[in-house]
């Protein structure tokens, strides 16, 4: 009998594990199947230059389909529960015709597993902060395709005033992001002609601009020498739409015409549906071998975990390398490669400065980032990934 | 003086190796969905915590219960009072 992989999330961390698997175990060894709420696979670095129509020619998403080893099983739906007890998860009834794609027409489908990997992703969830469902279209975000379009329509009918950049929780997906949006935001507002006529306020929650302080010495200067104004130490605690304010928890009040928000972020419903995660529903994960704690035979990696890595697809694509070596050797009943088979807190990833400049920031747990000079080259670098990344990054070739 | 076996701590997270979002961002996050009057460790092996970490929770109000050297990392306790 195949053991049965069931790997939920067609994310870059759940396409990656099932593609290395699938090349690896013949199917006698494993049935692999990736279930996928949607079926299309979205890049989400990408929304990142939407609200500059700064994303021509970059596909921002792609049927899953496409992207997985032929080998592989693709269900399209929802996950409504996982139960490790019985190592078995329910899917929601299907709504079309069809039943559950993937599953032969069936409505309704209960899925045993040997092996579970949660690649579950984050959710954003505005019910956290306060003011932000009440004023729902009043604020923006680039972190939602559908957000990066509406901002995109704001900006374009933008003719000056305060815009403000601020995070709405901790954690968040890629914490660079919110600094690079303000750097391009500052770098296409000059090429409007709207510079002049508009302040830029950039919030942040800890004591200085970013995390890493290394990376905080960096572009301190750069937000100085483009007059754009920032505030340390900004934990948001409400948005007032009415007034157009935003407060901290600290107790600061900042006024806005335009304001950018990083909505807060939790785990997918399906982890708190189910009792696996903490209070916002990441996974509890172990920090090397990435196994759920307390849970036997299931993996989680990416956005879902509760790791002190960056919420990236970047984490996410090594830890799917690791997770892979292990369900290899877990199936095979073999020991894991302690050299493959360990996840040491590794990323890589690029961070745009504007006026076509970036740099690069490359970590473990071991060793922090030292990040180069901003510079044309990691800008060039960053924009060839970004349409290199169909070819290379979901099939497990690097 | 305080020592570690006297508190209660009720919720421990290990940002050890953590550069981003890194040890501080890991407290913010805990400390908020911690129920008020909780007591939260934080593990950190980043020497800037020990200014970075008591100056959020003075300026968020906080109580920094205290700092407490292990081998090659420390471990920062804090209680939510508001």
């Amino acid at each position: 009998m195949p053991q049965r992989i069931v790997i939920v999330g067609g994310g870059v961390g759940g396409t990656i594990v099932a593609n290395i698997a699938a090349r690896a175990l013949h199917a006698d060894e494993a049935e692999i199947t990736v279930i996928d709420a949607t079926g299309q696979h979205q890049y989400m670095p990408g929304w990142l230059y939407l609200p500059f129509n700064g994303s021509e020619g970059l596909e921002l998403s792609r049927s899953e389909r496409t992207l997985l080893n032929r080998h592989v099983r693709l269900v399209v739906g929802q996950v409504a529960h996982i139960d490790p007890a019985n190592r078995e998860l329910r899917l929601l009834p299907g709504q079309g015709h069809g039943g559950i794609e993937g599953l032969g027409g069936v409505r309704e489908a209960t899925l045993p597993y040997d092996f579970l990997v949660l690649g579950t992703g984050a959710r954003l969830a505005p019910e956290d902060l306060s003011g932000l469902v009440a004023g729902e279209g009043r604020w923006h975000d680039f972190y939602s395709l559908e957000g990066a379009l509406r901002l995109r329509a704001a900006l374009h009918n933008f003719e000056g005033g305060r815009i403000v950049i601020a995070i709405g929780g901790i954690p968040y997906r890629c914490p660079p992001a919110p600094l690079e949006f303000t750097f391009l935001l500052e770098d296409w507002l000059g090429k409007r002609g709207l510079r002049q006529k508009t302040e830029i306020h950039y919030l942040y929650p800890i004591n200085r601009v970013f995390t890493i302080e290394s990376v905080a010495e960096m572009v301190t200067p750069l937000l100085e020498q483009r007059d754009i104004k920032y505030t340390v130490f900004f934990n948001t605690d409400e948005v007032d739409t009415d007034q157009q304010v935003i407060k901290s928890l600290e107790g600061e009040e900042v006024p806005y015409d335009l304001l950018v928000m990083v909505p807060p972020h939790r785990g997918a419903k399906v982890i708190e549906a189910s009792g696996l995660g903490d209070p916002q529903g990441w996974l509890p994960t172990h920090r090397n071998t990435l196994e759920v704690k307390d849970q036997q035979g299931i993996f989680a990696l990416g956005d879902a975990t509760d790791l002190p890595v960056s919420k990236s697809g970047s984490a996410a694509h090594f830890e799917a390398k690791v997770i892979a070596q292990r369900l290899i050797a877990a199936v095979r009943g073999e020991e894991p490669d302690p050299n493959h088979a360990l996840y040491d807190g590794e990323v890589m990833c690029f961070l745009e400065t504007g006026h076509n400049a970036a740099t690069q920031l490359v970590f473990n747990y071991e060793h922090p980032p030292k990040p180069p000079r901003p510079s044309l080259f990691y800008h060039m670098e960053k924009q060839l990934f970004n349409r290199a990344y169909w070819h290379i990054v979901p099939q497990g070739l690097v | 003086m305080l020592q570690l076996a006297d508190i209660t701590i009720d919720k421990e997270i290990d940002a050890r190796g953590s550069f981003c979002p890194g040890p501080l961002m890991e407290l913010i996050r805990g400390i908020k969905v911690l129920p008020v009057g909780g007591v939260l460790a934080v593990l950190s092996g980043d020497p800037g915590s020990a200014k970075d970490i008591p100056a959020w929770i003075q300026k968020a109000g906080h109580e920094f219960v205290g700092a407490f050297p292990e081998q090659g990392y420390t471990r920062f306790v804090a209680r939510k009072t508001h």
